[in-house]
């Protein structure tokens, strides 16, 4: 069996670096795999965050070569072993210690958009009727996995550090589930517009390569809104309309 | 978020990416560059844009609809100029409707987002450090105009059926005795695969996606809308190859047809 190097970020919120850690790669190892076992045999104090080694907690987010992946789903035998592997902290959010970064801005940011806003019940026991037909175009949104790591690639976030004036794509996603969601009578185009910032966005779809859920976000969350938003600020045509319309 | 100032800056191409993160920019802005270099350039031209010989019919999608040209041609209006052109400007009928679909092109969301990294470098490839520190992206003008898609969509819509017209057009020869004959060539198949191409480029367009159907929160009360956003949509997940295949094919149905006029080579009718 061969040694593979793994060169890990070590620090907190003071600084760190990168440090050099050799261990042994089996069949069917992932990226977490190594970590686990370099805490184990050489750094018993390395912090990495995991739960489910599955794909679906979304908490052992890392970048690994320089690509935002999940460690648990990152095969080791995908990468170019011979040149060592890098694995690095999420850049877009303040690191904690070592591999752990602090995504409480995620969460304050989700605290922001206004909540599933429910029309009265069609039945008088208090519940909905929905047809499949509406069911199926939110169920790619509810695979989100909340890891982030669309936020860490998003350059906006990431290299412009625009966290006060743009929302990230994993809630462009959350805002086009509420908006396309059949039962909801909410509006969040306006706050889209002027609050989360969809104007930032510019369409590189670099969020959309790296969600391990497969959500085209870009293509199916981020541009339905700025279309929704165009419908309400940017086409003289349709405010025209809805103007004579409304009289 | 009170802790950004935390947060790392990069310079320019800084990344901790192992891979040829270069390549596929490279690669958008050499094909881009080429296209548009060759576009300015036939449209420039003013001539060699129409052939009839052999009693073909083949107008190169680039000068269509044609409205000022030789009398021989299929232009619409009599004349080879607008009375209204300045003398000292060089004159091509191409100038006057080359802004429809390149407006629907420059203001594409796939498009968009393939040169703010190409040409833009904002970002060059996910993950790499970027040339500048402030950033707008479409949140002002000038990028905001680009919400404008959607009414270079209409335009853009308008020339796929004109360029269908061409296409089938260019299925009727002229025969010596001066009657119509129908036939195929290998011109009149460049023509109608472009007038494909570029009909599943304009409407898998994002905009027509939304505003035929993706714009409603119930489909169950919308069949037909339902269903026509189910077909823009098989369309839409293609987008981008759409776009370069409609891109590399418009481009050379004008140097097909260019080559004729010029007599480089000679339109094959197959029957
Ligand atoms: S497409 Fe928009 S949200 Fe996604 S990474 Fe790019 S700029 Fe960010
Ligand atoms: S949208 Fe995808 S990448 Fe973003 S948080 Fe959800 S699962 Fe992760
Ligand atoms: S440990 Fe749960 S997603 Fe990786
Ligand atoms: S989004 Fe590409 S043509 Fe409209």
């Amino acid at each position: 069996m061969t040694k593979t190097r793994f060169s890990i970020w070590r620090g907190d919120s003071h600084g760190g670096g990168r440090q050099d850690y050799e261990t042994e790669v089996t069949e069917g190892m992932v990226v977490l795999d190594a970590v686990h076992q370099i805490q184990a045999e050489s750094a018993n104090d390395l912090a990495v965050r995991w739960n489910c080694k599955a794909g679906k907690c979304g908490s052992c987010s890392a970048e690994i070569n320089g690509r935002s992946r999940l460690m648990c789903m990152t095969r080791l035998s995908d990468l170019p072993l011979e040149q060592g592997v890098t694995i690095d902290p999420m850049q877009t959010f303040p690191v904690l210690r070592d591999l752990v970064t602090d995504v409480k801005w995620n969460y304050a940011t989700k605290q922001r958009i206004q909540k599933f806003t429910p029309r009265t019940p069609d039945a008088e026991d208090g519940t909905w009727r929905i047809a499949t037909v509406d069911t199926e175009r939110v169920q790619e949104f509810r695979k989100c996995i909340e890891c982030y790591l669309c936020q860490d690639v998003c350059h906006v976030l990431r290299e412009h550090h625009l966290h006060d004036e743009f929302i990230g794509p994993r809630f462009m996603v959350y805002a086009a589930a509420l908006e396309m969601q059949p039962l909801d009578t909410g509006s969040r185009v306006k706050a889209l517009k002027e609050d989360f910032g969809i104007g930032y966005c510019n369409i590189t779809k670099c969020c959309t390569d790296v969600c391990p859920e497969g959500i085209k976000i870009t293509d199916n969350a981020i541009i339905p809104l700025k279309e929704r938003v165009a419908d309400e600020y940017y086409d003289p045509i349709k405010r025209l309309w809805r103007k004579l319309t409304k009289t | 978020m009170s802790n950004a100032d935390t947060l790392k800056r990069r310079s320019f191409g800084e990344t901790a990416r192992i891979d040829a993160w270069w390549l596929k920019p490279g690669l958008v802005f050499v094909g881009l560059t080429a296209f548009i270099a060759y576009a300015t350039w036939a449209g420039m031209q003013g001539k060699h844009y129409f052939y009839d010989g052999g009693g073909a019919h083949l107008l190169s999608p680039f000068y269509s609809p044609l409205l000022y040209g030789q009398a021989h041609e299929p232009r619409l209006f009599a004349a080879e100029l607008p009375s209204w052109w300045p003398s000292f400007l060089p004159f091509s009928a191409a100038i006057l409707i080359l802004a429809g679909p390149a407006g629907m092109r420059v203001t594409c969301y796939y498009y968009r987002g393939a040169y703010y990294k190409s040409f833009w470098a904002d970002p060059v490839a996910c993950g790499v450090g970027e040339p500048r520190k402030s950033y707008w992206g479409e949140h002002r003008i000038p990028l905001l105009l680009h919400n404008a898609h959607r009414y270079f969509f209409y335009v853009a819509g308008v020339y796929v059926f004109i360029l269908f017209y061409d296409g089938l057009r260019a299925l009727v020869y002229v025969n010596p005795d001066g009657s119509h004959s129908l036939g195929i060539g290998v011109g009149s198949i460049v023509l109608l695969l472009n007038a494909c191409f570029l009909a599943g480029y304009t409407f898998g367009c994002h905009c027509h996606r939304h505003l035929l159907g993706g714009h409603l929160r119930i489909f169950a009360k919308a069949p037909v809308q339902h269903a026509c956003y189910q077909c823009i949509s098989m369309l839409n997940r293609r987008h981008m190859y759409w776009a370069w295949v409609s891109l590399v094919w418009v481009g050379f149905s004008d140097l097909y047809v260019r080559m004729c006029a010029m007599g480089v080579w000679t339109d094959w009718r197959i029957f």
